[in-house]
């Protein structure tokens, strides 16, 4: 039983190099930043304009009184935002283009698309 | 009614198909069934728990500390099953099965068990808060359509427990030489598909580089949102287009799991062959 601690021990040490290899070829700092307002079940705004090949820090305010999940196949993002609060996510650098979103929850009036160009 | 089954279906077949998968490969550990249902429980209380506390989770670590607690949970489930299945190799099944006899197996089973009590607790917990959330907020809206809505998700629990209970009952049917070949596969898989999520919520929280977004896009030859994309997301991971970083992360998920694996194998012949040949 030692002997698989010390197994385990030793894959976390690896994962854990790994990952502070990693560390310094992340930005923290995002290039810019925007913001989608959930009211009503609707995003505000529905087509949100974004500079192609940045990093976006986006602020979802959800302004109604239930949950929603902010989710896009597209930018392979996924958040729960609970009632009347303010939540962040990055996204990019996106190559130019389309990206649909969606709340999981209303998914019939909560829609959007993020263009990037 | 059919919109929020579908919604809550996604969240509980994830957990369902996790718990189907770990209950056959536990089968022979007397008594794991408690633990099983002890975790469920647990997981549920828990993802009321969470979801309770969704704002302050998320607004912990300057707003990403939703990301970061679900890579957590993701990581240690990925830990617990990689050292089920390293204990699987280093045990043998047929010691497993005699755990009841065995003065120390007895102590391995019990904590075998509890390492799956934590893994099926923690599935629970992951996706269990995300249908209580929403579900809460069906609710909280109130108005007309909410007993359509709230059966709608029972629909939707009900449907998930079912397939994971059809992936249980499959695996049964395996005839034994292949059972824990094919279960110590089906884990690993999980195992690596949880690390490629959980990579993915570092991404989304910027404390890790995507590294090529995406790697790949095979969305219009088979989209997450079909019925196999689904299932074969909850299986083995399946992302159609992942970040280059999920790639790595599930690599080497599944790499070291599967080197220990070989590892903890090749030592168990070691001492069943100084056993026989050296009294």
């Amino acid at each position: 039983m030692k002997r698989l601690g010390t197994k385990l021990a030793s894959k976390l040490c690896l994962a854990g190099t790994v990952l502070c290899w990693l560390i310094p070829f992340t930005a923290r700092a995002a290039d810019a930043d925007y913001t989608l307002v959930i009211q009503d079940h609707r995003f505000q705004p529905a087509e949100l304009s974004v500079p192609a090949d940045k990093k976006i820090k986006l602020t979802i305010d959800n302004r109604d009184a239930t949950p929603e999940e902010f989710e896009s196949h597209a930018l392979n993002r996924e958040k729960l935002i609970a009632a009347k609060t303010s939540s962040t996510i990055f996204i990019g650098p996106l190559r130019p283009g389309r990206y649909p979103f969606y709340g999981e929850f209303n998914e019939k009036t909560a829609v959007g698309v993020i263009v990037a160009q | 009614m059919f919109g929020s089954a579908v919604i809550v279906f996604r969240e509980v077949l994830e957990a369902a198909i996790l718990i189907g998968i770990v209950a056959a490969a536990t089968r022979s550990i007397p008594g794991r069934s408690r633990w099983l249902v002890a975790g469920l429980l647990a997981g549920l209380a828990g993802a009321s728990l969470v979801a309770i506390f969704t704002d302050a989770i998320g607004s912990l670590a300057s707003g990403i500390g939703q990301e970061l607690f679900n890579a957590i949970v993701l990581g240690v489930a990925v830990l617990m099953l990689a050292w089920h299945n390293i204990w699987m190799s280093s045990h043998g099944a047929e010691l497993a099965a005699n755990a009841r006899t065995v003065g120390s197996a007895i102590r391995d089973g019990r904590r075998e068990c509890s390492v799956l009590m934590v893994v099926v607790g923690l599935a629970v917990l992951r996706e269990g808060s995300e249908s209580v959330l929403f579900l809460y907020g069906i609710l909280a809206s109130g108005g007309t359509g909410v007993s359509a809505m709230l059966s709608g998700g029972l629909i939707g629990v009900l449907s998930g427990v079912l397939v994971g209970y059809a992936i249980y009952a499959g695996l049964l049917r395996i005839p034994m030489q292949w059972f824990f070949t094919a279960t110590g596969i089906l884990v690993l898989l999980l195992a690596a598909g949880m690390a490629s999520q959980a990579a993915r919520c570092l991404i989304q929280a910027d404390l890790l580089p995507s590294l090529a977004s995406p790697l790949w896009d095979i969305s219009d030859t088979l989209s997450e949102s079909s019925v196999i994309g689904m299932l074969l997301h909850s299986l083995i991971g399946y992302d159609s287009h992942p970040a280059g970083m999920q790639m790595v992360f599930y690599a080497i998920a599944f790499g070291t799991t599967a080197a220990g694996m070989k590892w903890a194998g090749r030592r168990n012949q070691k001492q069943i062959y100084k056993k026989e040949f050296k009294p």
